[in-house]
């Protein structure tokens, strides 16, 4: 999993509220063998029409968010199903931090797993960044995950909350694997005794 | 602190087996557990080899690893000029690649070894006593019948055994299922395993290992214990597990990957310890009359649906609280009528087959009931293998004209019709008497009715066109079941 430490970049608007993991990547996506190659088809039916070309009026389709690496939006984002293409298909786009004001609990978890930060701000703050958001390039926000800070184009920075393990994994990009590796020691330990004692195994 | 037992004092075998594991123990209890074999199949590992791809990360133990294709793989003859369907293509395209990438042991689909993960595992001598076996598969349960923990994992847990070769778990507790004396003629091992279900539910062993043992367990065969072992998960269960004994050694001696010689001698004196201790502390207990078990079928869509084969299709209202509903729904799905004989059901497939009966005794039994006899009218019938070298073996000893003789399909092995991934699948309101371990609205096919049944019930109720009881069938004329 990559490190996330501080993001400078393009955000979103997304004031649409309870998008869901439907939205972020339908169903007929899920049977796939990648977790990669997913954000083609992030927000494919708000993004695409049926006959697959660009809906210009939808916000990654514009020229001044395609390079989106943030996302802000409407209340409860990442509700419905416990897919994790869903997280797996907004870090396939490029986007790494969500910001809303609540998010789904599975979704929220999911993220953590996949080195994307959902950020939780009170509403009159998303609502400011919603604002610089709408500016495009012309605003680009700054997360920075060690401060916990969100830093918005006019330099008010909004502080926000997160729990200290998920931070530490989060800032050192480790997940469940990269922390059972640093147990890799008494792994190694074990199968020493366990090629003497049961050779066989 | 390594590998050092939690508790002192009597211990059950999957406490032995836990704490004989444990590379790390942390004080809230979450344990660092050692795996010893991972087995792979093409369908919930390709975004675990992914990540390691993404993340640079090796396979900790290429040589504890074993994979092979067999959840959409074809069952037909055609199989070998390539799958068919895209994404079934796909997904077996990656196993292939991610085997040989990473190094890991591999049976490919055209390989006579190739078939159902639970089956090859045993089958290759890969499952031994004591082991830690895990699979992204929930029925892993299975190998518990050699005395190994064993149980499904999610796919980011099959990335996270890749990649260190251990499972973060906590213990889970110890459930006794005790079945004393001796089964009636016509009653097996799949009788005794649903009959449980029945008897304790789909939840009853939740958060529990179940060990399974008494009289009418230590007379079964290895592969009678792996019947019984594979639906622990239907009962709720993580893994369930059976205390290895003289049969167990003498299943596993002279495969491929069991020990020899000296290592052979080491590994008995250790896997005679794998006992529950007398005295050991059960959090739950289940004692079942093995004389009291019948013939049992499904009638439902869920696996605890159970009934003896002289029993009557039950009303909504015979149920307790949200169970009134969901039997409601059962039956429309199913297209019963309440009060209406089991026996009176007709069929209009057979299944021989899958991880729960896809074995070569199963295939004997089920010839056995079949010899000489027909499918009746419209009935289709299936047998699928559950490995290339269980057909051969069959093939060898003249099952296969046995069952085409009867009129059925004779496969390639694979999960088949179990699960539907593949073109085996039931027509919309198709009714099929199957030897597989689910009955959930859909899993055979869209529409598909399953009715779960031994291997000699599936092909007693092929014969006679409804359900039967097979004591029946075989007394008409007696063939060795
Ligand atoms: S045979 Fe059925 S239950 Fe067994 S592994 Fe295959 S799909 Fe799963």
């Amino acid at each position: 999993m990559d490190k996330f430490t501080t993001l400078t970049g393009i955000a979103a608007p997304m004031p649409l509220v309870n998008i869901d993991t439907d939205m972020i990547i339908p169903k007929q996506f899920l049977k796939t063998i990648h977790r990669s190659g997913l954000g083609k088809n992030l927000f494919d039916e708000m993004r695409y029409f049926p006959d697959g070309t660009e809906n210009p009026d939808f916000v990654l389709n514009k020229p001044a968010w395609r390079d989106s690496q943030i996302i802000v939006a409407g209340d409860n984002f990442g509700c419905g199903s416990s897919r994790e293409h869903a997280p797996w298909a907004l870090l396939d786009y490029g986007i790494r931090a969500v910001i809303s004001t609540s998010f789904a609990d599975i979704f929220y978890n999911n993220c953590f797993k996949n080195g994307i930060l959902p950020i939780v701000l009170p509403a009159e703050a998303v609502e400011a960044l919603m604002k610089d958001a709408e500016n495009g390039a012309n605003a680009r926000l700054t997360v920075d995950l060690e401060s916990q800070t969100v830093t918005g184009a006019d330099g008010t920075a909004y502080h926000f909350d997160i729990d200290p393990h998920r931070k530490h994994c989060l800032l050192n990009g480790l997940d469940d694997i990269g922390l059972t590796m640093e147990k890799a020691p008494a792994i190694e330990a074990y199968e020493t005794r366990i090629a003497q004692s049961q050779p066989w195994v | 602190m390594t590998g050092t037992p939690t508790q002192s004092g009597p211990r059950t075998l999957y406490d032995k087996i836990f704490d004989a594991h444990v590379v790390d123990r942390q004080p809230d209890g979450t344990c660092l557990l050692y795996i010893d074999r991972h087995l792979v199949h093409e369908v919930t590992s390709p975004q675990a080899f992914e990540g390691l791809r993404m993340t640079g990360r090796k396979v900790r133990a290429p040589e504890k690893t074993i994979a092979v294709p067999d959840h959409n793989v074809p069952t037909t003859a055609d199989r070998v000029d390539g799958i068919e369907n895209p994404e079934g293509r796909a997904q077996v395209a990656e196993l292939d690649k991610n085997a040989r990438e990473f190094g890991v042991n591999y049976y490919p689909m055209n390989d006579i070894r190739q078939g159902i993960v639970h089956i090859v595992g045993p089958e290759q001598g890969w499952t031994l006593p004591g082991m830690t076996v895990v699979c992204g598969d929930s029925h892993t349960a299975t190998h518990g019948a050699f005395g190994a923990l064993a149980h499904g994992i999610g796919t980011s847990e099959v990335e996270h055994v890749l990649a260190t070769q251990t499972l973060i778990q906590k213990k889970s507790k110890n459930m006794k299922v005790e079945i004393t004396g001796r089964l009636r003629p016509g009653v097996t091992a799949k009788d005794i395993t649903l009959a449980v279900i029945g008897k304790t539910g789909t939840a009853g062993g939740t958060g529990h290992v179940i060990e399974y043992c008494g009289e009418a367990i230590r007379e079964l065969s290895m592969e009678g214990r792996m019947t019984v072992c594979n639906m622990a998960i239907e009962g709720g269960a993580r893994a369930g597990l059976i205390a290895p004994d003289e049969k167990t050694f003498e299943y596993v001696k002279g495969r491929p990957h069991a020990p020899k010689g000296a290592a052979w001698e080491a590994a008995l004196s250790w896997w005679k310890t794998l006992f529950s201790d007398e005295g050991a502390h059960w959090d739950k207990v289940v004692t079942i009359r093995g004389e009291d078990i019948e013939p049992v079928v499904t009638w439902g869509t869920s696996p605890e649906d159970v009934l003896p084969i002289g029993g009557t299709v039950p009303a909504p209202e015979d149920f307790e609280g949200g169970k009134v509903e969901a039997a409601r729904r059962s039956l429309d799905y199913m297209g019963l009528t309440p009060g209406m004989k089991l026996t009176d059901i007709k069929v209009d497939a057979v299944f021989i087959g899958s991880c729960t009966n896809g074995r070569i005794e199963d295939l004997r039994a089920a010839a056995g009931v079949l010899r000489g006899k027909h499918l009746a009218p419209g009935v289709r019938g299936m047998v699928v293998p559950g490995s290339g070298l269980v057909r051969m073996q069959a093939e060898e000893e003249g099952l296969d004209r046995v069952f085409i003789d009867a009129g059925f399909d004779w496969r390639l092995a694979g999960c088949s019709m179990c699960l539907g991934m593949n073109p085996d699948q039931l027509a919309p309101g198709e009714r099929c008497a199957a030897t597989s371990n689910r009955n959930f609205e859909g899993r055979m096919g869209r529409g598909g009715r399953t009715h779960l049944m031994s291997p000699v019930m599936a092909a007693a109720a092929g014969i006679a066109g409804h359900l039967v009881d097979v004591r029946e069938v075989l007394a008409e004329a007696p063939a060795t079941a």
